[in-house]
């Protein structure tokens, strides 16, 4: 159940200060860190769902806009970076770069509700 | 204590954090900062546009005198109904922005020599060539003059600005343009030195290649001695059909230049051997910049209606140069290919006529060698005196590095360009200063501004008449029946082969001794023949008066093509005219084909080189999408050319100026015996055209051999025509186009550049126009409308372009989508 709110609670934290401030892209790193201070969970449970929020979230964004624009952006990103013009292996990247960057800030915060118990 | 965990992984998310906010080097370019870069609520991902974007919108601006409607059709054309003309320039510059900003960025950037700033030092050698060639000096002189004396250019201009600011003002970063956030930089406010920086690129793109082909043209005849120079690179063009028709009378000049006294030996026949250093410059401007244009008048079309056609050939862009757009003000209504960067519209048509334009090719740039006194450039040698330079300072910015800061000497002739602090390979040594009828003030918006409400022929030559650099062929075709063209620009009055190579910079009789008065300008208004035409070709035969430039400036075959088939053409309608644009006869085919087989000796050739002849000699002489012959015949005629004068300059250790094709076809036809053909490095024994013919057929034949196993012997395959993104990224470019043409042919498409935009207007009284440039009207690589015309023009295909009155087109099947722009409340 914890697991679940804080998934849910970092997912949501993350999408608003993206959509309704202009704080830099990582952002998020530090509602992560907020959430895991908040809500303790072990490090490795806290790096889990860090990582799902995030990574959830970022796929849930990109293939609702990348079904809407029919793959032609992806497919030209996919191309330069270079992923073989897969614009799923660039879905992919995508969300695991959220939620590496996601799950590190959570367990960041784990550790450091830790240090201070 | 479980502090040791936590710092660990602090350092880890931090670290992670900072290398996806850094652009990575990898090879030679740089990654975006990968982070935001795949970012959805920051990144690329904002630009993946919905394929089904609704753009209705209402936009409140405080500039507007009044409300604007804005309906945009199913190709995503503007058409803009304002009721005043400064609102109308106001959305213009709002509507380039929001479909363009990155290019109109990027392209202000080139021009103004600015790219280091933003990609660094790699950068800094195209940017010192922009900087040194008085780019800015020339745009700053525009603006002041512009500031002072035309306050109607000045409102049409800032009004252009504002629009183009208004947008910017109100663009959330994380929607900025895709290649903003690929390069990692942000866009800036827009300034009316901006729009004259474009304009001057302009001037660079079509007159500029002359501060390339001047030294080239120097170092040749350097190299070879006048005499021979003289026959390889002739100026005599046999077969020149030129746009006046030949056997005009001209009226005496009211300029007669003066060759100076001692010209044959201090400068034609001047011989200098300098030291080579290595600094790399810009790529020329294409030498295929050009362009057709043509009108026919009533007495030939099936209307009994002019037909007016322009497709000017430039380098194929993604964005495209070009933006379609309708503007229409209680004071005129007209459609056309607009530059983003730029108010009004520059090729197109309004509800009296139709106009457009091809590159004139005169030469307004000439080198003039600088003596300075000393190492501090502050002097300089003229007229048996020491004269004092002032100088110019520009810095040029550089990423992740110190500024670099030009001290340009500025002569009386203009920039003194290369000095001891700047040199390429083709200065040499020298110290060139540098004049250019781009560096005095422009009125160039003003003529199209003009244009577009013009309203018979007496308004087209007072609105061409302010033109003064590019030199253009502006045609025009009237509802009312006119057809003319007129070549108009700033033209020096040259006496024969002044500024053709380097001139003497200490001498005041080589300076320009005027500029041929306007009436003097080649014209031609409704001609006895039914039509009017331009491909670039020398304007006139040599009974005018002045000297035109060097041949090679002039492409000879595209305008006999043109005229043959216009000569030919009776009852044409508006699809004969689209035919003619995309024709892909090859006329220097058909007279070089005969010549080659001429001399071909066939029973000397291997069975693969007999082959590949049967190949050429079955060819139709179109130059087809799936034809093999074309591809035969070039390559033949390329190797043939190299072995009849490659010898010649193969000892140089700079590329020399590459003869033209005309020189060598002509001896062919009348002198089997030309001395060029001759192989120098072969000293028992005299080549002749059969010799050397054969040789190229063998010679041609390997390389055919190898495109057959590549499967790159069909013409389309064999050219590669590719539509390349500005930053040359093939991911954002049209690559492998199925066209055909190339040069010499009226669909003058050749790799990566070719017809830019293809328009034909019926000047009925309701106007019948077709057209489309391969691009889309957006520039965002993320939006379906990126590419939307590519393929329908290189099929030969063509729209017909929505041009009506707000009623009618508010109402039309094909409009789309509306955007209001409302005047804030006061």
């Amino acid at each position: 159940m914890k697991f679940i709110t804080t998934l849910l609670l970092a997912a949501l934290m993350a999408y608003a200060i993206g959509m309704y401030t202009s704080m830099p892209w990582w952002s998020f790193a530090i509602t992560n860190l907020i959430v895991a201070i908040a809500i303790p969970q072990k490090p490795f449970i806290s790096f889990l769902s860090g990582a799902l929020a995030v990574g959830l979230l970022w796929a849930s964004l990109t293939i609702i806009v990348d079904q809407a624009n029919h793959h032609i952006l992806a497919t030209k990103v996919a191309t330069i970076l270079p992923l073989k013009g897969s614009y799923v292996l660039l879905i992919l990247v995508t969300s695991i770069v959220g939620a590496l960057v996601g799950g590190l800030a959570s367990l960041t915060g784990s550790f450091l509700r830790l240090a201070k118990a | 204590m479980r502090l040791l965990p936590f710092i660990a992984s602090a350092i880890v998310t931090v670290g992670l954090v900072a290398v996806l906010n850094t652009q990575l080097t990898v090879g030679v370019s740089k990654t975006p900062k990968l982070g935001y870069f795949l970012s959805p609520q920051h990144g690329f991902w904002k630009n993946a546009e919905k394929v089904n974007t609704n753009f209705d919108a209402s936009i409140v601006a405080n500039e507007l005198k009044g409300n604007v409607d804005v309906y945009l059709d199913d190709r995503l054309v503007p058409h803009i109904y304002a009721d005043h003309d400064e609102d109308a320039y106001f959305v213009q510059g709002y509507l380039h922005a929001k479909f363009r900003l990155w290019q109109m960025d990027f392209q202000t950037r080139v021009a103004s020599g600015r790219l280091s700033e933003i990609a660094g030092a790699d950068k800094l050698s195209i940017d010192r060539f922009f900087r040194r060639l008085g780019m800015v000096y020339g745009a700053e002189k525009t603006e002041a003059s512009i500031n002072a004396t035309n306050p109607e250019m000045k409102a049409t201009v800032d009004a252009y600005t504002a629009g183009v600011n208004a947008y910017i003002k109100q663009l959330d970063p994380a929607d900025m343009p895709f290649e903003f956030k690929l390069m990692n930089y942000a866009p800036e406010k827009w300034t009316p030195a901006k729009t004259y920086l474009f304009l001057m690129f302009m001037s660079y793109d079509l007159t500029g290649r002359s501060a390339t082909t001047d030294l080239q043209l120097t170092n040749t005849r350097d190299y070879l001695g006048y005499d021979l120079f003289d026959k390889l690179y002739t100026n005599n063009q046999d077969s020149l059909d030129p746009i006046i028709p030949k056997g005009t009378v001209y009226q005496k000049p009211s300029i007669v230049p003066v060759k100076p006294a001692k010209a044959d030996s201090a400068y034609l026949h001047q011989n200098n051997a300098v030291a080579y250093t290595n600094v790399q410059s810009p790529e020329a401007p294409d030498k295929n910049n050009g362009s057709n244009n043509w009108a026919v008048s009533g007495t030939k079309t099936k209307s009994g209606r002019p037909i007016l056609c322009s497709d000017p050939h430039l380098g194929l862009n993604m964005p495209s140069l070009w933006y379609e757009v309708q503007i229409t003000t209680p004071t005129h209504s007209t459609y056309g290919a607009s530059f983003p960067g730029s108010p009004a519209v520059i090729i197109g048509f309004n509800d009296s006529l139709a106009w457009g334009v091809t590159n004139a090719g005169r030469d307004v740039l000439d080198f003039y060698e600088i003596k300075f006194k000393d190492s501090s450039e502050n002097e300089y040698w003229y007229n048996g005196k020491w004269n004092t330079v002032t100088k110019r300072t520009e810095v040029i910015k550089v990423k992740d590095s110190a500024d670099v800061v030009e001290q340009i000497p500025m002569t009386h002739w203009g920039p003194a360009m290369y000095d001891a602090h700047y040199q390429n390979p083709q200065s040499k040594g020298r110290n060139l200063a540098i004049q250019w009828t781009a560096h005095n003030s422009s009125t160039g918006v003003e003529t199209f501004y003009r244009l577009n409400r013009a309203k018979n022929y007496d308004d087209y030559i007072k609105a061409i008449s302010l033109w003064t650099c590019p030199g253009q062929n502006f045609v025009l075709a009237t509802k009312s029946g006119d057809i003319a063209i007129k070549q108009q620009g700033s033209f020096v009055a040259r006496w024969e082969h002044q500024g053709d190579f380097i001139m003497p910079g200490d001498d005041s009789t080589y300076a320009w001794q005027g500029i041929i008065p306007n009436e003097e300008n080649p014209t031609i208004k409704n001609p006895a023949r039914g039509f009017v035409s331009s491909a670039n070709q020398k304007s006139t035969d040599a009974s005018y008066p002045y000297y035109l430039g060097t041949a090679s400036s002039f492409p000879l075959y595209r305008g006999i093509s043109v005229n043959k088939h216009l000569i030919g053409m009776s009852n044409i309608t508006a699809e004969d005219m689209q035919a003619l644009q995309t024709n892909n006869d090859n006329v220097f085919a058909a007279t070089a084909r005969p010549a080659l087989m001429k001399y071909l000796q066939v029973d000397k050739l291997s069975t693969d080189a007999k082959r590949m002849v049967t190949e050429m000699t079955n060819w139709d002489l179109n130059n087809g999408v799936h034809s093999k012959g074309i591809t035969v015949f070039k390559i033949v005629w390329d190797s043939v050319t190299h072995a009849v004068w490659g010898d010649e300059l193969a000892g140089s250790p700079i590329p020399l100026t590459k003869p033209d094709d005309f020189v060598v076809l002509d001896q062919m036809l009348k002198d089997s015996n030309w001395s060029i053909a001759d192989d120098i490095r072969t000293k028992d024994k005299v080549e002749n055209f059969k010799d050397q013919v054969t040789l190229g057929v063998e010679n041609a034949t390997k390389k055919l051999l190898e495109l057959e196993k590549e499967n790159k012997i069909e013409w389309a395959l064999f050219k590669e025509t590719r539509v390349m993104h500005l930053t040359k990224t093939p991911a954002l470019s049209r690559l492998n186009l199925p066209i055909g043409g190339g040069v010499n042919i009226i669909n003058a498409t050749t790799e990566m550049h070719g017809p830019s935009w293809r328009m034909v207007v019926h000047l009925t009284d309701e106007i019948e126009a077709y057209g489309l440039y391969p691009g889309g009207q957006s520039g965002n690589p993320g939006s379906a409308y990126y590419d939307t015309f590519v393929d329908s023009w290189a099929a030969g295909k063509y729209y017909r372009l929505l041009f009506l009155a707000k009623e009618k087109l508010m109402q039309h099947e094909r409009t789309k989508w509306h955007i209001q722009f409302k005047k804030a409340n006061a």
